[in-house]
């Protein structure tokens, strides 16, 4: 159990290649807190950072308060799964959890009594004695998370670890995962580049983009008040619509669309020219006053719901609507936007403002 | 037939095939060890004039066994700082004895243990490595039980082939040991003798003998692939 202290993590590679600057985050004990950020973003070395693998470049790192800049990856006290699992192929599944005890001169008994603990929880035991070649991916996921839970560290990172699963077995270890670390109530950090799983794991995310944190909030936050443009559109699937478009007195043009918007729901001091924002599910048909009407473009049918594709002024969005309503393309639609759910973002800086 | 047999267990036939597998023994031992670990040391550091260093370690498999030979003899001759270090130490000079043939050796396979090492160490996912240390592995214990066994069928064949490069090491050894029988006479020396002075069987009995124990190690090295 512990908690963590980064700050101003900074890493530069080869002298001026900025793969994380300024990273600043506390994180409490037991928490189970998930960076989330596209591909090349700077989460992995984050971890490894933290994990000792890559050394900080400037700032400082705290494990329980201790600095750990200068402590060896062994003597951190910290259990790590990796993106590619990473087990010992030279090894059986017993010995891949036992190697970690082992290291740290755990006695026999208790190498034994803890491996077949978690195996038992893993629901491993029959595989024992195989090695990792023979085992399926999804058996493999659950050597790795095995073999960092019996040595009982402080801290967990986990980096992407079920991203090379299939979509049914990820949702199942997801909540495996979770299950699992409100047994253990181990300080968790968790990578991935995938937005369902940050939002449905998390209890705070930490969104990132280039090496620098976005946002930090809870899920909900997060997905209801994005800091920018960025988290706006990276939270959230479909995706986030943006349209450009300029503030009048009493309303909002966008491209030669004009809709009328009450002055409370609009934001104040702002320059002109202003990027919205609307979520595919605040847009909804109404047929008595619509604020516009659209030809549909594209349908995509999901089940209980149909993504439409179709434009305003020009601009093209994405709109979620019940199934129950038949739509053809070609067709069409009288829509309205939910209008206290808009963003407003300036058209510059891209930071939300409203 | 019995004159055959009698050349076969000849001490004249048997003393260069001792002499060679005593040499290339020794000499693969050293050559296996420091060429794993210097293998592993480039294959994970980066540092200022690695190329260069790596270059000149390998150098010796593409130059002429004459100019390895020429230098052998410069670095350890008797003006020398080596040369005199070792004259002073041991009471004698290095060259034109067993030990020089077996430093020559060494130099000559060494590139082929290198090479075979260094690129079972890059093939390896290096995340495995990264495992074990945060599993409170230290670096000599990565090193032997994960690095070795994850590369275990590029060190053998590294070392097969630097075994059988020392056994038939001839030109750098000849200028830097000399010919002396039953200390530095290897087999590809012998023969070469054997063939100037028209000793053909002899010749015949010692070529069969390498070409066999070369041709099993090859074939040692591609039933491992
Ligand atoms: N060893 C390295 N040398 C140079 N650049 C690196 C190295 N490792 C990662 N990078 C760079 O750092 C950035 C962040 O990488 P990474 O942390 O792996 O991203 P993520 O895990 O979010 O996909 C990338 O631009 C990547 O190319
Ligand atoms: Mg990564």
């Amino acid at each position: 159990m512990a908690n963590l202290k980064l700050q101003q993590l900074t890493k530069v590679y080869n002298k001026n290649e900025i793969a994380v600057k300024d990273f600043n985050l506390d994180i409490k004990d037991k928490e189970f807190i998930v960076f989330v950020g596209p591909s090349g973003c700077g989460k992995s070395t984050i971890l490894r950072m933290v994990a000792g693998l890559e050394d900080i470049t400037h700032g400082e790192l705290f494990i329980d308060n201790q600095k750990m800049n200068d402590v060896s990856s062994k003597d951190r006290d910290i259990a790590m799964v990796f993106q590619n699992y990473a087990l010992y192929p030279h090894m059986t599944v017993y010995q891949n959890m036992a190697f970690g005890l082992k290291m740290r001169k755990q006695t026999k008994t208790e190498i034994e009594r803890r491996v077949n603990e978690a195996a038992a929880i893993l629901g491993l035991k029959p595989f024992l004695h195989r090695k990792p070649a023979a085992l399926s991916g999804g058996q493999r996921q659950r050597v790795a998370l095995g073999r960092a839970i019996v040595r009982d560290a402080n801290v967990f990172l986990m980096d992407e670890p079920l991203s090379s699963l299939d979509a049914k077995l990820r949702v199942q270890m997801r909540s495996e995962i979770i299950s699992l670390h409100s047994r253990l109530q181990t300080t968790t950090i968790y990578v991935t580049h995938d937005q369902t799983e940050a939002m449905t794991m998390a209890t705070r995310l930490v969104v990132l983009n280039h090496g620098q944190i976005q946002q930090i909030g809870t899920p909900k936050e997060v997905y209801e008040q994005p800091v920018n443009v960025f988290v706006a559109g990276f939270i959230g699937s479909p995706a986030m619509n943006f349209f450009s478009g300029s503030l009048t007195a009493s309303g909002l043009k966008i491209g030669d669309q004009y809709i009328p918007i009450p002055a409370g729901l609009l934001p104040q001091n702002s320059s002109q020219d202003i990027i919205i924002g609307v979520r595919p599910e605040d847009m909804y048909i109404e047929s008595a006053t619509p604020m516009f009407h659209t030809e549909i473009e594209a349908v995509e049918l999901l089940g209980a719901d149909t993504m439409i594709n179709a434009g305003l002024g020009d601009q093209p969005f994405t709109a979620r609507i019940p199934s129950s309503i038949a739509i053809e393309p070609g067709q069409t639609l009288p829509l309205s936007i939910h209008l206290n759910r808009m963003l407003f973002f300036d058209s510059q800086s891209k930071n939300r403002i409203f | 037939m019995d004159s055959l047999l009698n050349s076969i267990f000849s001490e004249a036939f048997l003393s260069p095939i001792w002499v060679s597998l005593k040499i290339a023994i020794i000499a693969g031992i050293i050559v296996i060890l420091i060429g794993t670990v210097a293998a592993r040391f480039f294959a994970r550091k980066q540092f200022r004039g690695k190329a260069v260093i790596e270059t000149l370690l390998m150098l010796p498999m593409v130059l002429p066994p004459t100019v390895v030979g020429f230098f052998l003899i410069v670095i350890f001759g008797k003006n020398s700082w080596a040369g005199q270090a070792i004259t002073w130490l041991f009471d004698r000079p290095i060259i034109f004895t067993w030990w020089a043939a077996v430093i020559a050796a060494i130099v000559v396979a060494f590139p082929l243990m290198y090479q075979s090492a260094k690129s079972g160490f890059l093939a390896m996912d290096r995340d495995i490595e990264n495992a074990a240390r945060v599993d409170g592995a230290s670096e000599w214990k990565i090193f032997f039980f994960i690095s070795i066994p994850l590369a275990s069928k590029a060190l053998i064949s590294g070392s097969i082939l630097s075994f059988a490069r020392a056994l038939g090491e001839f030109g750098a050894t000849l200028m830097f040991a000399g010919n002396i029988p039953g200390e530095t006479q290897t087999l590809p020396i012998a023969i070469y003798i054997a063939i100037d002075s028209g000793n053909m069987v002899m010749a015949w009995l010692w070529v069969i003998a390498i070409v066999t124990l070369s041709f099993l190690m090859l074939l040692a090295v591609r039933v491992k692939e």
